[in-house]
């Protein structure tokens, strides 16, 4: 490790943070703009073009913003919670892959540049830790706000949160266990060839593990919605009951960072299915065929794209579903999701061990 | 129906709903104030304004009554008698202050239903935005219309305030007041109040009734050309 791959590492990490206020700033512009337009309304429209500015004016309207601080409060944990939210939300998305590595000629020999923070070997592990201890800012807001609302709303998070983190991590196992590996790259990596069994016949579909663990991609996406604490599954700042749930009483910034780190993990839940089941950056890249910056760039392009797709439908629910009763958020979460999850990993589980060891009569 | 089939239902009628409006840029019920401007319904509840009869004199009399009705305690009336040789009303007294509070008040036109003599009405101006509690208490100066039938405001240089909107009248129940023909009565007619002067009648409130007898409709017609 010399000069440059400290150079590169402070680069990639200032790129990541940088583009993931964009796509905050962004994405919150992008989900006021859909969800106005499933309910015939026209969304923010005065602050720059189509008002993608929006966000921007809210942000400094925030931050300007006197940071009040009730008398009941406990300070300690009352400063840390924000902070809590907002450090594993860039953590996650650091070990993303969202591009195609690609070499460049730096300090006389030529260096690999990953597209991803880190990529950690233990990738998938280091995502799942990192999400439980974002939960942790929650439970912590609604306890050290010395308040009724905030604390309703820290007690509801943690159950959420032990519901669903038990289902989110079953979803993933079955990926785990078919491609063989926690690491992103590698991942990403397995589903670039073309679909096996199908793939002989019809060339041009990816192996993604969409196809194949179709179930897993549809108990992980509404964990990770009510991971996100998302609507449906808003229960922890529902807005009705509650007030602002466990940020009833943060304002300014320290608001503004809870806000941050709940966009920020939507993207990033939506980054992690893209790695997990959508092929993360594979696609066509036409190497030779387009110019070399082209296909370079496409990866990224693709990555984005499956993304954007993803938030889509987050938005898509948000506009469409009311929010579940606490009993029903419970059942669905016991119920149905974590013993579908089971079933399926039994069922994936049995599947892989007869293709590696044969049949168990023989 | 099942809930996944509720909920695919759903999720139809978001997804239709977006694509109307983002392909065919059609479905949105968003009026883009101040840009443009809803239709105000003729019985808009705006800002009020203190009328004269059409020689110029001030209708208010200085009755109080306006004061008594309002449910937000935001008119301060003092009247007092007319000067014998230059009357400023035709009653006997006038009302020499006159003062509503708008922060306060809640546009329920209670005011111009109590008043006898429809001096005070409503009109369709809602845009009084100040950025100073006091500018919130219009006194005679802004309600009272000009000799010649204009209004006045606050802001006339206000880029927002249409000052059209002063001369719409609300037009409020005929009923509420002592006019109008009786045979009317009852019915919901309304008169353009706001100024000075008489103006146009309801379509068919002039006209003759065919049932009635030949005299009484002169009489009444009488009665109603001497009616403000
Ligand atoms: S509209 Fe109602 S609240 Fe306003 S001044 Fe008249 S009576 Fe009072
Ligand atoms: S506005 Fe009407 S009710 Fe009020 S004091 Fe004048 S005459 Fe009386």
């Amino acid at each position: 490790m010399d000069g440059w791959d400290f150079i590169l590492i402070v680069i990639r990490v200032v790129v990541i943070f940088v583009m993931l206020m964009i796509t905050t700033l962004l994405l919150v512009w992008f989900e006021r703009k859909v969800v106005a337009d499933m309910q015939d309304r026209i969304g923010p429209a005065r602050a720059g073009p189509w008002g993608m500015l929006q966000t921007l004016a809210d942000g400094m309207k925030l931050f300007f913003k006197e940071q009040i601080t009730p008398r009941k409060v406990e300070f300690g944990l009352y400063i840390a919670a924000p902070i809590l939210a907002t450090i594993p939300a860039f953590l996650i998305f650091m070990t993303v892959p969202f591009g195609r590595p690609f070499t460049l000629n730096l300090g006389g020999e030529p260096r690999e540049i990953l597209l991803q923070g880190a990529d950690l070997n233990i990738g998938l592990l280091f995502i799942l830790s990192m999400s439980s201890i974002a939960v942790y800012a929650v439970v912590l807001a609604g306890w050290s706000s010395g308040s009724k609302y905030p604390l309703l709303g820290g007690v509801r998070a943690t159950a959420q949160a032990i519901s669903y983190e038990a289902a989110l991590g079953l979803s993933v196992i079955p990926v785990v266990m078919y491609t063989g590996s926690v690491q992103l790259s590698e991942i990403v990596e397995f589903q670039r060839a073309n679909l096996q069994f199908l793939g002989n016949v019809v060339p041009f579909i990816p192996n993604w593990n969409l196809f194949l663990l179709a179930p897993s991609f549809v108990i992980f996406f509404i964990a990770a919605v009510a991971e996100t604490n998302r609507a449906p599954f808003d229960l922890v700042e529902a807005e009705q009951e509650l007030v602002g749930g466990f940020h009833t009483e943060y304002s300014g910034l320290r608001f503004a960072l809870f806000f941050l780190a709940e966009y920020i993990n939507m993207f990033t839940m939506s980054a992690i299915a893209v790695t997990l089941f959508m092929g993360g950056w594979s696609g066509p890249t036409w190497d030779g065929v387009l110019p070399a910056l082209i296909s370079g760039v496409l990866p990224t392009f693709w990555f984005f794209a499956k993304v954007v797709v993803l938030l889509f439908v987050y938005v898509w629910l948000r506009a469409t579903l009311p929010r579940l009763r606490y009993d029903q958020l419970m059942e669905f979460g016991w119920k149905r999701l974590i013993p579908g999850a089971l079933a399926w990993l039994m069922i994936i589980a049995v599947v892989l061990a007869w293709r590696q060891f044969g049949n168990p009569w023989s | 129906m099942g809930p996944v089939a509720a909920f695919l239902a759903g999720m139809k009628v978001t997804f239709g709903h977006f694509v109307r409006a983002f392909f065919g840029g059609k479905g949105e019920v968003t009026i883009r104030y101040p840009d443009e401007m809803r239709v105000k319904p003729q019985r808009f509840h705006g800002r009020h304004v203190l009328n004269r009869y059409p020689d110029g004199m001030e209708k208010c009399i200085g009755c109080e009554l306006c004061a008594g009705a309002c449910p937000a305690h935001c008119i301060y009336v003092r009247g007092t008698d007319n000067p014998p040789d230059e009357p400023v009303s035709p009653g006997e007294r006038y009302g020499f202050v006159y003062e509503i509070n708008l922060l306060r008040c809640i546009f329920c036109a209670l005011c111009v239903e109590a008043c006898p003599t429809e001096a005070i009405t409503m009109t369709q101006l809602f845009e009084m935005s100040t950025t100073n509690r006091a500018d919130g208490i219009y006194t005679k100066t802004e309600l009272l219309v000009n000799p010649d039938g204009t209004p006045n405001h606050m802001f006339t240089d206000d880029p927002y305030a249409d000052l059209g909107e002063l001369v719409k009248a609300d037009g409020w129940m005929r009923a509420a007041a002592p006019g109008g023909r009786a045979a009317y009565e009852g019915e919901t007619a309304w008169t353009p109040s706001a100024g000075i002067g008489s103006r146009p009648p309801e379509i068919g409130q002039s006209e003759p009734l065919e049932a009635e007898d030949e005299a009484e409709a002169e009489a009444e017609d009488e009665d109603s050309t001497t009616d403000g």
